[in-house]
């Protein structure tokens, strides 16, 4: 590997020897002066890996560059930002195929011109590319209804830290065929590979979207929350807000409804009629904006964590995170659970929540943070046994020459 | 096999839970599909998780290959094992150890059989939704190891949706827990990787899985057409007028036949080229109107007539036929090799004229019912196969088949798995290098590969990878 005196040197041989691959147009520099490669197809994208694990270099994976920040010490930067086309469109199909590059909005709009979207609404921007959306796993409030992020995937396509192209899943609604190497990447962090493209599964764009809050002490929304998902209520997104992230003064609990006309409007009156809560539809036009506010919310820190909680623990586990850390900016499902969190603490407190979160059987994954905090850290942690030989397998197959710089698990686990 | 290695066994399971006289293994060698065969060493029943890890622990000591095995409903070949194999039953393990109503959990011992789980939490309102047509036999084993699939599978998704978390013994005996119960995961989706793969990376010995809320209300509908186009047109039509049915099944005339000429009989028109059976769930509501909007766009196809029912007992009568037709069909000859592909949506109305070019081509009996609403066909040969020519002209067939939904840009598999059936369908879809992935990631559960050797994975046809052993572990 190199040593830091070598770099600038090394760097612009690394430059040279990227230009010669992948053309002018396909290499630049990052803003400290890294070779940055900009391949725009799956086999660029394989050659440049292959290259780096020939001579030993170390890759940062940066996509749009709007949730991780590009920190992490490398020789070089693959960027996934060429890879951008939407590649294909199959209405009849409910499938799209798209690079991991493309930015979340302009899929949303190339879909919406079919009638069709993806039921995925995570935190960060809209220009967030799709490919660092599912590297991360991070799911938005809509998971409540349309499920988590890998629910969305069918299939995909990886170079591996050695440059091998793996074409996992399919085009197809219902596959089995072969081991479902997908659900490896989705959620991996890029550990164990740079996605090029994806296959998602989609669903045609509904015709009512009404979302209606309600605010109050934290605990009294999340009893009411528990307490709707007893009965026949079917919200696409049940999520409790903090007041700092909802830019309130007061705890807010959203229920999205979406759907056809006559479901949502049932919905929406059962709801009135339905405990004592007071409910206040969101005037049409200011619905957007409300939950892209929540989803860029959860940029308001330098620090997200993803805490594995049920409905149940929610309350709990809040109070968990007010103790141990601070209660920051926080993002909820109140009703089927998960915790996101944002703010900053020292790398010494968070290691304490993963434990404490670990002896009530609640997992912590690090989502976003500075890099010293995820070498540290490790998005994942507190591994039970056998995961982390399994994982650390899985990562010397995907990654032999470990030229990938993803901290998976930090120093602790090391 | 010896006597020896057979003592150990009993040592573990007591001896009557160890088979090793050849009427004995019989029964063992075949699942549900009647083209593959093959007699286990030794078959060993365990009756508790422990005796699972200690079976496996003992296996790898002494590296012999074994294979775990639910109720041997598969339809690919996977529960085989060849005789240098030990067959480890795991029926015995069948209790359902925790149901959790609030959190909607339950947590069960492979074994047990899937329609139990379902009966077990319905005084909850709660179902497990994954329901293959096989629920009164196969086990939650059996279907986390294939990603069974099942009618309600298309709104709701399948197995691999609903397993949190898993116990799991891996090749080399140890044990090691992957998922949680919340079904956020400790590290990568482990249990993601583990549901589907075919028993080839250890076996699961508790299963956690999410329950759903019954839906509040529910409304069948049948509608019969006269040519199988128009049926699969309506399928194309109702998805993309973006309703979701809880399940969309298709029969074609000889399913219909088969079923109307049987103790199962329900009722469907025998003239009909094919029936729709569509089901709609959710709030009351909102079931009223999507209903009203399906029963417009099967008319608008061509359909003859759509019966609607919402009544317990009345949806009963109208899936009747559905739920029985394999074993209908298993009257028309003394065996039935059920296939399973899937095409595109949009490529089914072009997929079933070329099974029925296909049939015409190799004069065989071929009934269609399958999973329509997500293009998930299971065309069902009824043959005999003590004529050895039939039966060459079956697996020709399905050869050709396969071929046609690959080239539709379809999968070899949609819920029944590779097994050893589909091996050499894999390079068709898959790459040498992506092949080498796969078995790769094998080998990371199971370095010896010893656990349900041979199947899912053509290793011939493998750009081979080398796991490299790092300090990084
Ligand atoms: C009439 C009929 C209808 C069917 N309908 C459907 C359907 O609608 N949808 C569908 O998906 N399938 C269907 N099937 C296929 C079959 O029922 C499923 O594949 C089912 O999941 C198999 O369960 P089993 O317990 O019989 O497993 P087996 O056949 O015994 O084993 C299947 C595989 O699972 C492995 N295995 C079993 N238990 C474990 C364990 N605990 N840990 C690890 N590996 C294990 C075995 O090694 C083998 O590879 C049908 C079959 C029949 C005969």
């Amino acid at each position: 590997m190199a040593c830091s005196e070598e770099r600038p040197r090394l760097s612009n041989a690394i430059f040279t020897r990227l230009r010669a691959l992948l053309g002018t147009s396909g290499v630049d520099r990052d803003a400290r002066g890294l070779a940055r490669a900009n391949p725009d197809t799956s086999d660029a994208l394989s050659l440049v890996c292959r290259l780096a694990h020939e001579e030993g270099w170390k890759i940062r994976v940066e996509g749009r560059g709007t949730w991780l920040p590009p920190d992490a010490p490398a020789d070089l930067v693959v960027s996934t930002v060429a890879l951008e086309q939407i590649v294909s469109v199959s209405p009849a199909d409910l499938v799209a195929t798209v690079q991991a590059g493309a930015s979340l909005e302009a899929l949303r709009r190339r879909l919406a011109d079919y009638g069709m979207w993806l039921a995925v609404d995570p935190p960060g921007r809209p220009e967030r590319s799709i490919g660092s959306v599912i590297a991360t796993a991070t799911a938005g409030p809509l998971r409540h209804g349309f499920g988590p992020v890998r629910d969305h995937v069918l299939g995909c396509t990886v170079a591996t830290g050695d440059g091998r192209l793996v074409n996992a899943g399919g085009r197809v609604v219902k596959n089995v065929a072969g081991y479902d190497l997908t659900k490896l990447q989705v959620g991996g962090f890029g550990g164990f590979g740079i996605i090029a493209d994806v296959h998602l599964r989609l669903r045609a764009l509904p015709r009512a979207d009404v979302t209606l809050v309600a605010r109050g002490p934290r605990d009294v929304l999340t009893s009411a929350a528990r307490d709707l998902v007893s009965v026949h209520l079917l919200p696409s997104a049940l999520e409790l807000l903090s007041p700092a992230l909802a830019a309130e003064s007061e705890w807010v609990l959203a229920a999205r409804f979406l759907g056809t006309d006559a479901a949502v409007q049932a919905d929406v009156r059962r709801l009135g009629s339905f405990g004592d809560q007071k409910w206040q539809p969101l005037p049409a036009d200011r619905t957007a904006a409300f939950w892209s506010v929540a989803a860029r919310g959860s940029l308001g820190g330098p620090i997200t964590l993803r805490l594995g909680v049920l409905g149940d623990g929610v309350d709990e586990t809040i109070d968990l995170l007010s103790h141990d850390l601070d209660e920051g900016l926080i993002s909820a499902g109140a009703g089927l659970g998960m915790i996101r969190w944002t703010g900053d603490a020292p790398i010494e407190q968070l290691r304490s929540l993963r434990r404490a979160a670990a002896a009530r059987e609640i997992p912590m994954t690090l989502e976003r943070a500075p890099w010293p905090v995820r070498r540290a850290l490790g998005h994942f942690g507190a591994y039970r046994e056998g995961v982390g030989q399994l994982v650390g397998r899985l990562r010397d197959t995907f990654d032999p020459g470990q030229c990938l710089t993803v901290a998976l698990e930090g120093a602790d686990n090391a | 096999m010896n006597s020896f290695l057979f003592d150990a066994l009993a040592r573990i399971v007591g001896s009557r839970w160890v088979k090793h006289r050849r009427g004995e293994l019989a029964t063992y060698s075949m699942d549900g599909l009647p083209t593959h065969e093959a007699i286990p060493g030794v078959v060993v029943m365990p009756g508790s998780p422990h005796e699972v890890r200690e079976l496996v622990r003992l296996l790898h000591l002494i590296q012999v290959p074994f294979v775990a095995r639910g109720a041997g409903t598969g339809l690919s070949g996977g529960a085989l094992a060849e005789e240098d194999a030990v067959l480890i039953t795991l029926t015995r393990l069948n209790r359902i150890l925790r149901v959790d109503g609030v959190r909607r959990r339950a947590s069960v011992e492979p074994g047990v059989v899937n329609a139990r789980l379902s009966e077990a939490v319905a005084p909850l309102g709660l179902q497990y939704v994954p329901d293959p047509s096989s629920q009164a036999a196969c086990t939650i084993g059996g279907n986390v190891a294939e990603n069974a699939g099942g009618p309600h599978c298309l709104k709701y998704g399948v197995t691999t949706n609903h397993i949190v978390s898993l116990e799991v013994v891996l090749p080399d005996g140890s044990v090691t827990r992957l998922g949680s119960e919340q079904g956020e995961p400790w590290g990568p989706d482990l249990v993601g990787l583990f549901v589907g793969s075919e028993g080839m990376f250890g076996i699961a010995t508790e299963i956690t899985v999410r329950l759903e809320q019954m839906p509040e209300s529910v409304r069948t509908m049948l509608a019969d057409f006269t040519t199988v186009r128009a049926a699969s047109e309506a399928v194309s039509s109702i998805i993309s007028a973006g309703i979701v049915p809880a399940a969309l099944e298709m029969m074609d005339q000889a399913c219909v036949a088969a079923v109307e000429a049987s103790i199962y009989a329900a009722g469907y028109p025998t003239d009909a080229a094919a029936v729709l059976l569509v089901e709609l769930d959710g709030q009351s509501e909102a079931v009223g109107g999507e209903a009203q909007t399906v029963e417009n766009i099967l008319l608008e196809s061509g359909a003859r007539a759509v019966r609607s029912a919402s009544a317990l007992g009345d949806r009963a009568r109208l899936w009747q036929g559905r739920k029985k037709a394999f074993g209908a069909m298993g009257r028309i000859a003394p065996d039935l090799a059920v296939q399973d592909a899937v095409v595109p949506r949009s490529a089914l109305p072009g997929i079933m004229d070329r099974i029925e070019e296909i049939r015409k081509q190799y004069r065989l009996t071929i009934s269609n019912v399958f999973h329509a609403g997500d293009g998930n066909l299971h065309p069902n040969i009824s043959f005999d196969r003590r004529d050895p020519a039939t039966a060459a002209r079956v697996q020709l067939a399905c050869r050709d088949i396969m071929a046609a939904c690959v080239a539709a840009g379809g999968s070899i598999t949609g819920e029944h798995g590779v097994g050893s059936d589909k091996l050499d369908y894999m390079p068709w879809i898959f790459d040498a290098e992506t092949l080498g992935a796969m078995r790769a990631v094998r080998r990371v559960f199971d370095p010896a590969e010893r656990a349900n050797p041979g199947k899912v994975v053509p290793v011939h046809a493998c750009r081979e990878w080398h796991a490299v052993k790092s300090a990084r572990a």
